[in-house]
């Protein structure tokens, strides 16, 4: 470790660059407009401790897809009586979404398949 | 698609600066508030709830600038934001920041003045067109070729496209009833096409109107002198005029930025040089012994200036087999045009060179300077920088920050220094050193000098911005934050800073030196024996030509004024000359011995300058006679030819004064001249020429019509011209002629020693000021991180000494080790000035007393306050306030 540097600074990019966006969208896709704590929450309880997130870096990616039109937000009440920005997909975030899917599907498959090929399948 | 609304979107914060700054701030609360009501929830104490809430965000500064970066466009907005923060903590250190500012002001000030003057004279001298092939043809290294040869030049040569030929030349002109002395350029007929200059208004004169001596009555004026003395009107051309009572015709206007092909001298008008004999009142234009003129020409495309050489050297041989009377010998060098060939140019553009050189020293001291006091100011930052990387800001950004911090410093600087600049540029610009004659220095600010202090401001900033890099990039933000201090203060034997603050008095030291030795050359120049007394006497020049009168009138003319004069009460000697030693131009000879018979130039014995003076003319001129007499008005034309010497004369061709008086030498191809004199020696040319010889000749036997008239009196000079203007207009009321102090035409003579020591002394002064704030702002650093250890010290009974050694013994070492070596560096660059100044040497008691005293007084003054502060340190008071 570097002399004095807080050790989360480290773990910044544990989550591929992209993957997140992906799964924000989904998350709001299942469950309806969210805050982001909601969908930190969220993302953290379906990959259980297999992924570490700095929370805080949910803000500029929802900021990112709220400018590419695929999310919009606004302010609402949250459970603990405050504001809190709610975020919500549009039109245009389940077309993305769609679109991602396909593409992650089509990646994770090539992967698979490059893992299961052994060195008789090629001979 | 997606891409460019993103881009839009953020073109759009950026333009309305929407910043989402709030938003996130209260998100990002909301969040943590959320996840510690939930971490509460599982059992936690509040305060580890919130800890841990916090962990789990990340880290804040570090996601803010990720938002950032996302909400707008970072490769605009960031310096923006940068330099908005530089104002905040510029503005929080009003003291910093106004030294810093006024440092630089005046050192990119000062580079701004120097290179805009190296630009106008050395880098770009002459604005025609195609400048850069344009060349002087030099006789040996002396610029003057006589008319025969240059024709012979011209139509010889094959690598020049044109050549051109000029000479300046006072005269008479008479453009509404009244005469007025202008100066003007004769020129060779093809000047203006050869230099493709264009004519401004009606046209201007030619090859093809030279039909030999006096064919070619026609001029063209100068802008300025059109606008000064026509007031711009267009009818001008086509008008007659007279020019020194002949009548001339004016062809044209120059245009204005046009002013000839010399950079000091603007005339006021351009005659064809064939008119030469109308102009000066006789003519050298057939004598191939006569070199007054100055050859200028465009080298042909292609041509290199080795090749011109060479083909000048094919020239040479033929002209020295053809004429071995006058050319034997004879060698052609090219020079850049513009300062008279190398004659001004070289001292110029060494001492342009120098005076560059220690401006830069200047800028890299204030650098150093401002380094220091940066990396001061840094480590006493270095909390505010800790919390920063602790807060997940980068390293880069920090450096970043700081980065713009001394820019931002370094550009206000350098407008505010570049606004005094281009005052003082356009002051020097229209400054005229010399009564009388058109002769400036144009030196006014061009796009290149804006550009480089633009770079120098920049650069500056960089340099002096990046030395606290290392501080930074070591900063442990854990040790700094828990010390308070960073732990570096005065532990190594000799810091980075150290060695700036000698590099920088070594600098100031160097500077000091210089200006001394300049001041001193200077004061020694006005106190070295001019061989005459210039104080108490009065010159009046004219030039009898330009009112008209001719062979033997001049003398009688000449003898007229001499007794109106000499019968003004309060005269005490009069005498004339044909030009005055020290005045702007000379004239030599070449001397041979009594038993040459043959005048080629291997057998010059000599080159003496020459000066036609009248009887009385060494009284008046305060010139003593070491042995024999002076002239009388029976050493005229009919009479034997006499000569007085000088003493270099005498002791060159002699052997010793002695042996001169009654001796023979030979003049002009033959004339046998008689010694009956001996003069002291004196200046001629400058100030700082060696001895030269010299002799003086009977104007009633080598006539002139060039009169300066030497007046010397018992009363003020300056009551006295209002009589001498009454008497010689009551002689002729349309003779021109102007009346100065002797002390003041001197102002030729010590222009540039005047100038080189002015130059030199403002830089001393900047140098000891630079100084002055360096050892200022490191001791009182220097004092302040160590007042509770002095305290303790005082507490304890150290003595004054022994407190003032520890506070401050450790800066007068490097004032100690920086002097001494900026000393040596004095030393060695002296000898640049001596091309300049007379008796340029370093080595010299009150030079080094000077330096030292000056050194020791810089030190004292500026450790005074911290000292003082040092000694006072109180340790009750300074343990209270922590």
């Amino acid at each position: 470790m570097e002399r004095g540097t807080p050790h989360f600074m480290k773990s910044k990019k544990d989550v591929q660059p992209g993957t997140l966006a992906l799964m924000v969208l989904k998350t709001l896709d299942v469950l309806g407009p969210l805050h982001g704590y909601g969908i930190a929450r969220r993302i953290e309880q379906i990959s259980g401790d297999m992924l570490f997130v700095n929370q805080g870096t949910l803000y500029p990616v929802l900021l990112r897809l709220e400018q590419e039109g695929a999310v919009e937000s606004d302010w609402g009440p949250s459970e603990n009586n405050r504001r809190a920005r709610f975020y919500q997909l549009t039109r245009a975030g389940r077309k993305l979404l769609e679109t991602e899917k396909r593409d992650w599907e089509q990646t994770a498959a090539i992967i698979a398949r490059f893992f299961e090929v052994k060195a008789e399948d090629l001979a | 698609m997606r891409l460019l609304r993103r881009l839009l979107s953020r073109i759009w914060n950026s333009a309305a600066s929407r910043r989402g700054d709030e938003r996130l701030r209260e998100e990002m609360e909301q969040h943590v508030a959320l996840q510690t009501e939930e971490n509460i929830r599982t059992g936690m104490p509040a305060i580890e709830a919130r800890r841990r809430a916090l962990i789990k965000l990340g880290a804040i500064e570090a996601i803010r600038e990720d938002y950032h970066a996302e909400e707008g466009l970072p490769i605009v907005e960031a310096p923006i934001q940068d330099c908005r923060i530089a104002l905040r903590v510029l503005r929080r250190s009003p003291g910093f920041s106004t030294i810093a500012v006024i440092t630089l002001g005046l050192a990119i000030g000062a580079n701004g003045v120097v290179f805009s003057v190296l630009n106008a004279l050395v880098l770009q001298p002459l604005r025609l067109p195609e400048a850069q092939d344009l060349f002087m043809i030099q006789r040996g290294q002396a610029p003057s070729q006589s008319y025969p040869d240059y024709v012979e030049l011209r139509d010889r040569n094959q690598s020049f496209d044109a050549l051109i030929s000029y000479e300046m030349d006072p005269a008479g002109l008479d453009a509404n009833g009244s005469t007025s002395p202008i100066w003007l350029y004769e020129a060779s007929g093809n000047y203006f096409d050869a230099l493709g200059i264009r004519p401004y208004l009606g046209r201007f004169f030619r090859g093809s109107d030279e039909h030999g001596p006096n064919s070619a009555p026609y001029l063209v004026l100068s802008y300025a002198y059109w606008q000064s003395h026509f007031h711009g009107d267009p009818d001008v051309v086509g008008r007659g005029v007279e020019l020194n009572k002949y009548p001339y015709t004016i062809l044209g206007v120059a245009p204005p930025r046009f002013r000839g092909t010399e950079l000091f001298y603007s005339p006021d008008l351009w005659v064809p040089i064939v008119d030469d004999q109308q102009v000066e009142g006789y003519s050298g234009l057939t004598s191939r012994s006569e070199r007054g003129l100055w050859v200028v020409g465009h080298l042909k495309q292609g041509i290199s200036p080795a090749q011109a050489r060479a083909d000048l050297g094919s020239v040479a041989a033929y002209l020295s087999r053809t004429y071995p009377k006058d050319d034997a010998g004879i060698q052609f060098s090219l020079a850049r045009p513009g300062l008279v060939g190398d004659m001004l140019g070289g001292p110029v553009r060494m001492f342009m060179s120098a005076l560059m050189l220690l401006t830069g020293l200047i800028l890299l001291a204030a650098c150093a300077n401002l380094g220091s006091l940066f990396a001061a100011r840094a480590a006493d930052r270095s909390k505010e920088v800790a919390v920063r990387l602790a807060l997940g800001s980068s390293r880069l950004r920090i450096l970043r920050q700081l980065l713009t911090e001394a820019t931002f410093l370094s550009l206000i600087g350098g407008s505010l220094g570049l606004i005094g600049a281009v005052a003082l540029l356009r002051l020097l610009s229209n400054w005229r050193p010399i009564p009388n004659i058109p002769i400036n220095l144009p030196v006014n600010p061009d796009g290149r000098t804006y550009w480089v202090a633009l770079l120098l401001s920049i650069a500056s900033g960089l340099l002096f911005g990046i030395v606290p890099i290392r501080q930074v990039l070591r900063a442990d933000p854990w040790q700094n934050i828990k010390l308070g201090k960073s732990g570096d203060a005065g532990k190594r034997r000799l810091t980075g800073r150290d060695l700036l603050v000698s590099l920088q008095i070594a600098i100031c030291a160097v500077l000091v030196t210089s200006a001394l030795v300049g001041v001193r050359g200077l004061i020694r120049s006005l106190h070295s024996n001019f061989g005459f007394l210039p104080e108490h006497t009065l010159q009046v020049s004219t030039d009898l030509d330009m009112a008209g009168y001719s062979g033997a009138g001049v003398s009688v003319m000449q003898r007229r004024m001499l007794n109106a004069v000499e019968a003004i009460p309060g005269v005490s000697a009069a005498g004339y000359a044909n030009r005055i030693p020290l005045n702007l131009g000379w004239s030599n000879s070449d001397v041979y011995s009594d038993s040459t018979t043959s005048y080629d130039p291997s057998h010059i014995a000599l080159s003496a300058m020459d000066y036609s003076v009248s009887p009385g003319y060494f009284r008046a001129a305060g010139t003593s006679l070491l042995s024999g007499r002076s002239f009388t008005w029976h050493d005229d034309g009919k009479a034997v030819r006499v000569a007085v010497v000088n003493e270099e004369f005498a002791r060159r061709l002699f052997g010793s004064a002695s042996k001169a008086l009654g001796a023979y030498f030979k003049i002009w191809g033959g004339t046998r001249v008689e010694v009956v004199g001996v003069a002291e020696n004196g200046k001629y040319m400058s100030l700082a020429e060696s001895p030269q010889p010299a002799m003086f000749l009977p104007i009633l036997q080598a006539p002139s019509s060039t009169t300066d008239i030497i007046v010397r009196s018992n009363r003020d000079p300056g009551d006295l011209a209002p009589a001498i203007d009454r008497v010689l207009r009551g002689l002729d009321a349309g003779l021109p002629f102007t009346i100065d102090t002797w002390q003041k035409e001197l102002d030729t003579a010590l222009f540039a020693p005047r100038a080189a020591t002015a130059a030199l002394g403002v830089l001393g002064v900047l140098g000891a000021l630079l100084a002055l704030t360096g050892i200022f702002g490191i001791s009182a650093y220097s004092v302040s991180r160590r007042l509770r250890e002095l305290g303790i010290r005082i507490a304890l009974g150290a003595t004054q000494r022994q407190v003032l050694s520890a506070a401050l013994g450790r800066i007068f070492r490097l004032l100690l080790l920086g002097s001494l070596a900026g000393l040596g560096l004095g030393v060695a660059a002296s000898r640049l000035l001596s091309f300049i100044v007379y008796q340029a040497t370093p080595r010299d008691p009150a030079v080094l007393g000077g330096f030292v005293a000056i050194m020791v007084a810089l030190g004292i003054i500026a450790a005074w306050v911290p000292a003082h502060r040092a000694l006072s340190a109180d340790i009750l008071l300074l343990l209270r306030e922590e």
